[in-house]
């Protein structure tokens, strides 16, 4: 067939060719040529222009983790400061700038780029491909995030941290009663973030669509897959709602536009809108690729496949679909119509269902498993206890006449504290432990990495549980003390015991991980004997992932074979596969079955993806110093270096390649 | 579920071959996203327009023949380019460029004369909150037709140095939708924003 369809066709070798296929033993003179082809240069050179998605991802998670760091020890001064009544260890401005501070970082700069760290290191190693679909943007992707969060920062030290809380409510961070430069850091900042996240959720969006290995069909790809994808097409629609709603701000405060400004017909109440239309979807981005790698990691500790691979997988549309429409139950207690407060209370109870599907789920598949107790399940055990907890006091919440006595209550902070630290942080550090051995070829210590979950487990409760209680006693939020006949010394003060002990935890677990990186125990490609594709490569992989492209049969490819009731002619090639070594390249399929379509041309390293980001954060400083000729010259700088960015090259197939084919002399002339 | 995995050996496309490409998915991914924010655009203006108590717009209703008439220029700037990539497709770069020459004319007619609109205006982006809206809303769109003929400006370059024929020309479908949809936004903020005050006092 392959030798017909060959003479049929006159084929151009730039712009057309069949594919090879062969295998390419490891240690072999071709395996070094294609190491050669995808390898980094060594030094900052490398360092600056590396478009590898792997060395991305680890940034990703480094950094990322540097600001759970930040965040963490900012929440530790404010437990300080709420340790006891009448305390005077931060002033109240401090503790202002603290608590806006913890929650923008823990939400905007650790919550998303942790889960962005692993879906950039792990995606084209699940899907069987040898990079992602841009592997530039990637790079330009995470600069801006480092840069954006930098420039958060950057009036920290000046005690000019922006102060109205994360969700920046207008009229107290407007112009009138916010004059510092305090909240326009936080406004541009933000639009700077979301460039990044914008970015970053195309790139996911394509890969999905268009790399994935042939044979992996929509229906055999990871739930991390799910999470990442969803979270990302929800962040295409969602972020511009905050991108514009804090540029609208920062208009209103630098330009004297009128938006927020009740004076001048302007609406405060649109400020919560836009806001929470974006972050009520956002709450599902920091949760769903979390719940991706709990239903990807968490079968190989049961020993078998995730129960209800599909039920999930639509679950998990199915929630962030709900989550577009339960914005309003952030306002309850704006005034709105009851008839709203009642559609958008009952669509944030039907919202768990789908959650509720992925809980029973996952236990099902620890009740119907083998469990194996190694630190990654007792992590993503963890996580499903803390889940059931924060899930119900979410339902709570949405009857509106309850939120109306919780509302701005500790129920509320220890509500989110569940959902977010229990469904981002548990898993995010079970599979830390869980994938370090593919990152780094290293096993973690067990010993310590059990030590580490109880400590987090038992001072995560200690020091969540009794703000529910303080909440219902009528502790508001956001307060910086309290006076001591009112009841709630006790609660507070194990809180701050609790967080402590938390804290205590996670030092074990980063302990861990730097002894781990020197001493742990070598790991094989497998050490987990899990199922999927990622673990079909050496422990760290090398730059090209797979020397030759696999052909999937199945959702487990490293399982074929053992899992009872399955067809036994079910059969993933990992050994022989399309070679594709001229230069960078890797193969597209088709959206839905992935056919192969296309032989892919990827990128060199390229510093543009740097300087683009320099040239963009540079811009917003500009902005933010009403420095205007230095913005419009670092406006032009950026459109310089986007051009050579997208200028088109022979190379990667974009420009004519001069040869003279037979309708184009018919047609035309030929340039 | 289960079938022994096929290698197919066919002759497949290199490299950023038409759609195929990623440059089109995610151009159509960049379009969703901006498309949202000129949703949120209008839905701030029509949010904060039915909440308002003033005359609306406050200085009567706008008059449409100058919009009007930029309006028919920039869909004709639409229509320019599509000859022009329609021409690449069937392997006549070079008249394409005309296409291409009167695409970027009209478009930057488009600019000029949304500038002199501008400047008859009474009110100013912090005069008052129609004014805010106004600015903000055509300013966003007008950054888009800007950038829009920067891109404009590098595709007639490269069909000028004979970078496309009619197999590789990725770069110009991909921009050219991007232009197309600066077009079909104007559509929505004309409607929005000139039209709707009609229907309302109408």
């Amino acid at each position: 067939m392959a030798a017909t369809d060959a003479t049929q066709h006159r084929i151009e070798p730039l712009l057309e060719r069949i594919p090879e296929v062969g295998r390419i033993p490891a240690g072999s003179a071709i395996e070094a040529r294609l190491e050669r082809i995808w390898e980094t240069a060594p030094g900052w050179r490398g360092w600056l222009s590396t478009v590898d998605h792997k060395t991305i991802g680890v940034r990703y998670l480094v950094t990322a983790f540097l600001f759970l760091v930040i965040g963490g020890i900012e929440a530790l001064f404010l437990r300080i400061q709420l340790a006891g009544p009448d305390m005077a260890f931060l002033t109240p401005e401090q503790y202002n700038q603290l608590f806006t501070m913890h929650g923008v970082t823990m939400i905007f700069l650790y919550a998303s780029p942790v889960l962005s760290g692993f879906s950039n290191y792990l995606w084209p190693l699940l899907l069987g491909s040898r990079d992602m679909a841009f592997p530039r943007l990637n790079a330009l992707s995470y600069w801006i995030f480092l840069f954006a969060g930098l420039f958060m920062y950057i009036s920290f030290p000046l005690g000019q941290a922006p102060n109205a809380g994360w969700f920046n409510y207008v009229p107290f961070s407007g112009p009138v009663y916010n004059t510092g430069p305090n909240i326009d850091v936080f406004a541009l900042g933000m639009v700077l973030l979301g460039i990044s996240t914008t970015v970053g959720s195309i790139n996911f969006v394509v890969t999905l669509f268009r790399m994935r290995a042939p044979g992996m069909t929509i229906n055999r790809v990871p739930i991390l897959v799910w999470g990442t994808l969803t979270a990302s097409v929800a962040n295409l629609f969602a972020i511009p709602a905050v991108s514009l709603a804090f540029f609208l701000l920062w208009l209103d405060r630098q330009i004297g536009a009128h938006f927020f400004d009740v004076a001048n017909n302007g609406q405060p109440l649109l400020w919560q809108h836009l806001f929470w239309i974006f972050g009520h979807p956002w709450v599902y981005v920091v949760v769903l690729p979390a719940m991706g790698i709990v239903s990807d990691a968490l079968p190989t500790f049961c020993r078998r496949p995730l129960v209800g691979y599909t039920a999930v997988a639509l679950a998990t549309m199915a929630t962030m679909l709900l989550g577009f429409g339960v914005w309003v139950h952030h306002m309850f207690a704006t005034g709105l119509p009851t008839v709203a407060l009642s559609i958008f209370g009952a669509a944030s109870m039907v919202i768990s269902i789908p959650s509720a599907v992925a809980v029973f789920a996952w236990i099902a598949t620890i009740w119907l498993g083998k469990p194996v107790f190694k630190t990654p399940f007792l992590f993503f055990a963890g996580f499903v206890a803390l889940f059931i907890i924060g899930g119900m006091s979410g339902v709570m919440t949405a009857a509106v006449p309850l939120d109306w006595q919780l509302n701005e209550t500790y129920f509320i902070v220890a509500h989110l504290h569940y959902v977010l630290l229990g469904i981002n942080v548990f898993p995010v550090v079970g599979a830390i432990y869980y994938w370090f051995p593919k990152f780094t070829g290293r096993m973690m210590s067990e010993k310590l990495g059990k030590w580490s979950f109880w400590t987090m487990f038992i001072g995560f409760n200690a020091g969540f549980f009794p703000m529910h209680i303080a909440g219902l006693l009528g502790m508001p939020r956001r307060i910086y003390t309290y006076p001591s006949r009112m009841g709630w010394d006790e609660v507070n003060l194990i809180t701050t015991v609790g967080s402590f002990i938390f804290a205590v935890g996670v030092l074990i677990f980063l302990v861990n991980v730097v002894l781990s990186l020197k001493r742990g125990a070598w790991a094989g490609a497998n050490p987990w004997d899990a199922p999927t594709l990622e673990w079909a490569v050496s422990s760290p992989p090398p730059a090209y992932n797979f020397a030759t492209i696999p052909t999937i049969a199945s959702r487990h490819p490293l399982w074929e074979g053992r899992i009872e009731g399955e067809r036994e002619h079910s059969r993933t090639r990992l050994e022989e596969g399309y070679l594709l070594m001229r230069g960078r390249e890797t193969l597209g399929t088709s959206p839905i079955d992935a056919k192969p379509v296309v032989i892919l041309k990827m990128p060199e390293d390229s510093y543009t993806p740097f300087l683009v980001g320099l040239f963009v954060s540079l811009l917003f400083v500009g902005l933010l110093l009403h420095s205007w000729t230095f913005t419009a010259l670092m406006a032009a700088s950026s459109c310089a270096a986007l051009s050579v960015w997208m200028w088109p090259r022979r190379k990667l197939g974009q420009r004519t390649t001069g040869y003279r084919s037979a309708s184009a002399e018919r047609g035309g002339e030929s340039p | 579920m289960s079938e022994t995995a096929q290698v197919v050996r066919q002759p497949l496309p290199v490299g950023s071959a038409g759609k195929l490409s990623g440059g089109w998915w995610g151009m159509m991914a960049l379009i969703v996203t901006e498309a949202s924010l000129f949703g949120y655009l209008l839905f701030t203006y029509f949010y904060l327009a039915a909440q308002t108590v003033q005359d609306w717009p406050p200085g009567g209703l706008p008059s449409l023949l100058i919009p009007g008439i930029n309006t028919v220029i920039l869909l004709g700037s639409s229509v320019a380019f599509w000859v022009g990539e329609r021409r690449i497709r069937q392997g006549k770069a070079q008249s394409s460029i005309f296409g291409f020459i009167a695409a970027i004319a009209l478009g930057s007619a488009f600019v000029a004369i949304q500038l002199l609109e501008w400047r008859n205006k009474t009110y100013s982006i912090n005069s008052d909150l129609y004014g805010s809206l106004y600015f903000t809303i055509t300013g966003f769109h007008l950054c888009h037709v800007i950038i829009g003929l920067g891109v404009l400006l590098l595709l007639l370059a490269w069909t000028m140095m004979g970078y496309f024929d009619h197999k590789r020309h990725v770069a110009i479908t991909i921009g050219g939708v991007y232009w197309h949809f600066v077009d079909v936004v104007w559509l929505f903020v004309f409607s929005a924003l000139y039209l709707s005050p009609y229907l309302h006092r109408g």
